[in-house]
């Protein structure tokens, strides 16, 4: 039985600009949740209604901690930006479907806030895998992966890492791996997905999209698929519920 | 106490109900509520045949709600059939089925194929703004709203509501079109039409450019509209628009509501009904009103 839980805040850093860390004790989330993921965070005032989905960076069964990474753009997370040490906020989760943890050599990328669900993914997966970061400018929660996995970065500016887009640092730094597993923004899904296809490789990637109930039933964040899924009838998956993480060949993106 | 309230024949535990596309057929919810508490759960819009909806983005939140372009996305009559009711079957409470449709022949096809159906009420979705055929075409226009409220009363062997489009100038000349054509019953309002544009990618918010507006933002046009409408007719209404407390619902029922649905407020609160329900038994303690019919339509 899901609930919306009201859990305290143990606390909350900001880690990169308008790029937040907030660190929650929830317990019995925590205890459940698997890598890809999600919660939703509801705002508490009246001029703000719909819950924020926001992905789960690191769950941590044995302590009970739950530590989201987001960025603020909009009045939502502005809101949570504000919440402290001893504070409180309502939450509901896990949701939807994290990552199938496979026994190949896997190529983890996450492309700008697509990065924080990776993290607890590198931690869950025990093969042999390199992880790909991808950013605009200013790079944050990378030192976080050096423990679980070799980690290369792509950088549009070029200021760190190579230049250009995460396929870029994958053939410029020979990254090689027999699945994917990525979360970012729909250019660079789209990229992997047909670079998956190019390379005959398994890919698994993380969708996003506007959400007003975030548990199935506002059908408000759909994707299309190449088959007919159980719930719609009409091909067209809910990224909350029969995702946010879909297999790259089952979705048209 | 008594919360029971009564509808065309049909008798409720509680006047509380969910507006239609805001809480699927109750199985997503049904781990954040009790269904049981509820006096009915109305069900998403089902036509004859799946419906693929609108493209994403297909919801946007504005100041105090939010705008919703869904498009009436469904699986189709006999999907609905096979597995929602039999899952509703489970709890104690009444079933409302919402019908969509893109012709007369389309809300008739269903209408009758839920003749032997176990369910308590069909509302008819004669509002929504987000498609282009059907569905409001039938709303803004009296003449068309009484031909297909007539056309769905003769083929219905359980009471009709026909849910009222605010997108109308005269809401009470829809209302009192829908009566002559024979509905048993009124619902409003369905969300008002709107629109957001994202400044900064210089587009609009949602793929369909215009949504239907809900949430608190809309309340109390609502609730002017409801108490509009009964002063207009003599056939009962539900109320919705809005309503995220007790508060709210007890207002749509001073207003003229026998019934309340709480829509919106589901996604802000998925336990939010149970709530609404402890809330208004509270109000009627702490006002001494024995009887909740005694508050409806109060305001004169």
């Amino acid at each position: 039985m899901s609930e919306k839980k009201r859990v305290g805040v143990l606390f909350q850093e900001e880690i990169g600009t308008d790029i937040y860390r907030l660190v929650l004790d929830a317990k019995s989330i925590a205890k459940e949740a698997l890598a890809g993921q999600f919660v939703m965070v509801y705002p508490d005032g009246e001029s703000t209604l719909l819950p924020r989905p926001i992905s789960i960076c690191e769950a941590d069964p044995e302590t009970g901690r739950l530590t989201l990474v987001y960025r603020v753009v909009g009045k939502g997370t502005t809101e949570f930006s504000g919440l402290k040490a001893g504070m409180e906020i309502d939450i509901a989760g896990p949701l939807g479907n994290g990552f199938p943890l496979l026994s190949k050599k896997a190529i983890l990328i996450g492309g700008g806030i697509g990065i924080p669900p990776m993290l607890e993914l590198s931690k869950r997966l025990d093969c042999d895998k390199t992880v790909v970061l991808g950013y605009r400018d200013e790079i944050f929660l990378n030192e976080e992966f050096k423990p679980y996995a070799d980690v290369v970065i792509a950088s549009e500016d070029g200021k760190t890492g190579t230049k250009g887009t995460v396929i870029d640092a994958i053939k410029a730094q020979g990254v090689t791996g027999d699945v994917i597993y990525a979360c970012g923004p729909m250019p660079m899904l789209r990229a992997i997905k047909a670079y998956a296809d190019e390379h005959g490789i398994e890919a698994y990637i993380s969708l996003e999209e506007r959400m007003a109930c975030g548990i199935g039933a506002c059908l408000g964040c759909v994707v299309k698929t190449k088959e007919k899924d159980h719930h719609s009838h009409v091909d067209n998956a809910r990224i909350c519920k029969e995702g946010p993480v879909f297999d790259a060949k089952e979705v048209l993106i | 106490m008594n919360m029971k309230v009564n509808l065309c024949g049909v008798e409720f535990k509680n006047p509380v109900t969910v507006a239609s596309g805001t809480f699927g057929s109750g199985s997503e919810f049904s781990e954040y509520t009790d269904l049981n508490k509820l006096g009915a759960v109305t069900t998403k819009g089902v036509a004859n045949v799946p419906w693929a909806g609108n493209p994403t983005p297909r919801v946007c939140e504005t100041y105090g709600g939010m705008l919703n372009a869904v498009g009436l996305q469904n699986p189709g009559i006999d999907v609905f059939i096979e597995r929602d009711i039999p899952f509703l079957k489970q709890f104690d409470t009444r079933i409302i089925v919402n019908v969509c449709g893109r012709s007369i022949d389309d809300y008739v096809d269903v209408v009758s194929r839920l003749s032997d159906s176990d369910v308590d009420m069909l509302e008819i979705n004669v509002s929504c703004p987000n498609v282009k055929e059907g569905g409001i075409a039938f709303g803004q226009n009296p003449d068309a709203l009484l031909e297909i409220t007539k056309a769905v009363k003769k083929a219905a062997n359980k009471p009709i509501i026909m849910k009222l489009s605010p997108n109308v100038t005269d809401i009470t000349e829809m209302a009192k079109a829908a009566e002559a054509g024979g509905a048993d019953c009124l619902s409003l309002i369905n969300t008002l039409t709107g629109m957001k544009i994202d400044i900064n990618r210089r587009t609009f918010a949602l793929a369909n450019k215009t949504g239907g507006l809900s949430g608190p933002a809309i309340k109390p046009v609502a609730v002017r509209m409801v108490y509009q409408v009964k002063n207009a007719v003599n056939i009962p209404i539900i109320g919705m628009g809005g309503i995220l407390t007790a508060e709210d619902a007890i207002e749509f029922m001073m207003a003229g509501a026998t019934m309340v649905s709480v829509g919106t407020a589901n996604f802000h609160d998925p336990g939010v009904t149970e709530k609404i329900v402890d809330g208004m038994e509270v109000f009627c303690k702490t006002h001494g009103i024995n009887d909740i019919n005694d508050i409806i339509g109060c305001v004169k």
